[in-house]
């Protein structure tokens, strides 16, 4: 795997404000590379100086081989974008979006067809955009950033703002995007749709990457702990549980057991231990930290705080 | 990118057509009020009037053909603010589009609309306007498109500059409307005092003005070549100016 996207010590600021900075990553063919990181944190920023609308004041960035900056017209040809903040004229209907798109690229408009039935947007081809619902505006800037088959796609918060039907639908949008080989570059607010549709992603605050990796290996490298909570009217219970060595805490109240510790193997071991002990459970479920816990843990404050 | 030029000129003239009092706004009132006043203030004037000299023979024509320009040229200013708060601009940005395509496809709409209007002007004035009409209507539509264009090209300027969509058909007007008044349409310029003589020297629209009533009255294109060349610098210092200084959001 060789790197689409290569970006290194980028840093751009607006008058005084530095909004990114020392910003250095790549993004892999085929994989779906997610940017995380809370409101104003210089995710547009960055996406937008990959994509070539906004010049860095500093450092390197390459895309398929191209300069963002230089090539910009060749770099538009290959490239689909969707921008986080994008209106098209009022009154410019939906099939001739999609009819200029399709040959600003020179591609089929048909392709637009079966898009926009992907996308639920069939019935509105001959609506304005401005009669369009915020989620069906959405949808079609999707159709538009999809139109030419483009090898990197960059999807600037995908799917703010969409029903959960419509969320799912672009997420197997997206992985069927990734099936055909090609990448793609999103940035989201939503930990759930990172965890679930990013190949690795980057965390992002105050400008500067925080860790890349994997959404699992984040997990485990900052968040190891584990909670088993379980019920179980065994009177021993809690010091049998106490005897495993990767439980550091168990706590009682009432009939309710909860199991605090480290590493993989807990939740194993807590099992073993009860059917070992022959414990009558009556619940059982774990708690396993997200990339949310991640996000907290770097960040010292939610996503959306 | 000619394709893709065609195709948003097309969509671009649908779309500003789908406006509510667009077509009725650029092409018919202009026209209207061009007979009507015609047809108020001509027979004032008496039948012997030599029509070649007068207001109504000339200067009407010519001013409504400025202020058709003008009002193509503020409606290009608006557009081009409301594209760019809007974040129309910079998502048509995103695409292998060239900048000057997108402007080169407004410049064609305002253009067409322009010689729209002004062909239905000529058209309805030989039935209903008070002086004959005898205009040499390729040549008078040629000045017009020079003109236009040189004055559009100052619409690009003020569209580069001017901050919001709010401001840019009231700075538009406060810079453009001015010029009518020095541009020789009302006063000779000769006859005008020292400190105006030397602003409708510098004022673009003295030169459009000149071009327009001098080929409306019949004069030869060799006549009018200093107007010409003075409204092609203006097109080209405007054009390089805002090309410069133009923002895409
Ligand atoms: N055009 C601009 N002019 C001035 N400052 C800007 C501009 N765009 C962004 N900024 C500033 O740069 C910083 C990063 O903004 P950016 O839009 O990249 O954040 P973001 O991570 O995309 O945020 P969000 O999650 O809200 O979309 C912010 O402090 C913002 O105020
Ligand atoms: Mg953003």
């Amino acid at each position: 795997m060789h790197p689409v996207i290569q970006v290194s010590g980028v840093r751009k600021t607006y008058g005084s404000n530095v909004a990114v900075d020392e910003v250095s990553f790549e993004v892999n063919d085929g994989e779906i590379f997610g940017l995380i990181g809370p409101n104003g944190a210089g995710k547009t920023t960055t996406m937008e100086c990959i994509e070539g609308l906004r010049t860095p004041d500093r450092g390197a960035i390459s895309v398929l081989g191209l300069d963002p900056f230089r090539d910009v017209y060749k770099l538009q040809n290959r490239i689909g974008v969707q921008l986080q903040q994008a209106q098209l004229q009022k009154r410019i209907k939906v099939w001739e979006a999609i009819d200029l798109w399709a040959l600003l690229y020179g591609k089929q408009a048909t392709d637009g067809e079966r898009l926009l039935e992907q996308l639920g947007l069939a019935d509105k081809r001959n609506a304005w955009f401005m009669t369009l619902s915020g989620g069906q505006k959405q949808r079609l800037f999707i159709a538009l950033a999809l139109i030419n088959d483009p090898e990197v796609v960059f999807l600037d918060e995908l799917t703010t703002g969409l029903d959960p039907q419509a969320r799912r639908a672009i997420w197997d949008l997206v992985r069927g995007i990734r099936e055909r080989g090609k990448t793609v570059f999103l940035t989201t607010h939503l930990m759930e749709e990172a965890e679930r549709l990013c190949d690795r992603v980057a965390i992002i605050e105050h400008g500067r990457i925080i860790d890349i990796d994997r959404p699992q290996s984040l997990v485990n490298r900052h968040c190891p702990d584990r909670s088993v909570v379980l019920a179980s009217d065994d009177p021993h219970a809690a010091e049998r549980f106490r005897a495993i060595p990767q439980a550091e805490t168990v706590t009682c109240s009432g009939t309710q057991i909860t199991i605090r510790g480290r590493g993989d193997d807990l939740v194993t071991e807590v099992i073993q231990c009860i059917s070992e002990n022959r414990i009558r459970v009556t619940d059982f479920r774990t708690i396993l930290p997200n990339l949310e816990d991640v996000f907290l843990k770097l960040t010292g404050h939610s996503i959306r705080d | 990118m000619l394709r893709g030029l065609w195709k948003l000129t097309w969509i671009e003239l649908k779309i500003f057509l789908r406006e509510p009092l667009g077509a009725i706004g650029t092409i018919v009132i202009p026209v209207l009020v061009f007979i009507l006043v015609g047809r108020a203030i001509g027979p004032k004037l008496g039948p012997t009037a030599n029509a070649a000299n007068t207001f109504i023979g000339v200067g009407l024509p010519v001013l409504a053909s400025i202020l058709i320009a003008i009002s193509a040229v503020l409606s290009l200013v608006t557009i081009i603010s409301i594209y760019r708060e809007g974040g129309i601009l910079k998502r048509l940005r995103a695409t292998p589009l060239r900048p000057h395509t997108i402007l080169t496809a407004h410049v064609i709409v305002k253009l067409l609309l322009t010689a729209a209007t002004l062909s239905l002007m000529v058209l309805a004035g030989k039935r209903y306007y008070p002086v004959g009409i005898h205009v040499r209507f390729v040549g008078f539509t040629i000045a017009l498109l020079i003109s236009t264009c040189s004055i559009l090209s100052i619409g690009f300027l003020i569209a580069s500059i001017v901050p919001t969509a709010r401001f840019a058909q009231p700075i538009g007007a406060i810079i453009m409307y001015p010029m009518i008044a020095v541009s020789g349409l009302f006063a000779p310029i000769a006859s005008l005092p020292p400190l105006l003589h030397a602003a409708a020297v510098i004022v673009p629209l003295t030169y459009a003005v000149s071009l327009l009533a001098g080929i409306w009255r019949g004069d030869p294109w060799s006549a009018h070549l200093g107007d010409v060349a003075a409204l092609a610098l203006v097109f080209f210092v405007c054009t390089a100016l805002s090309a410069k200084v133009f923002r895409w959001e």
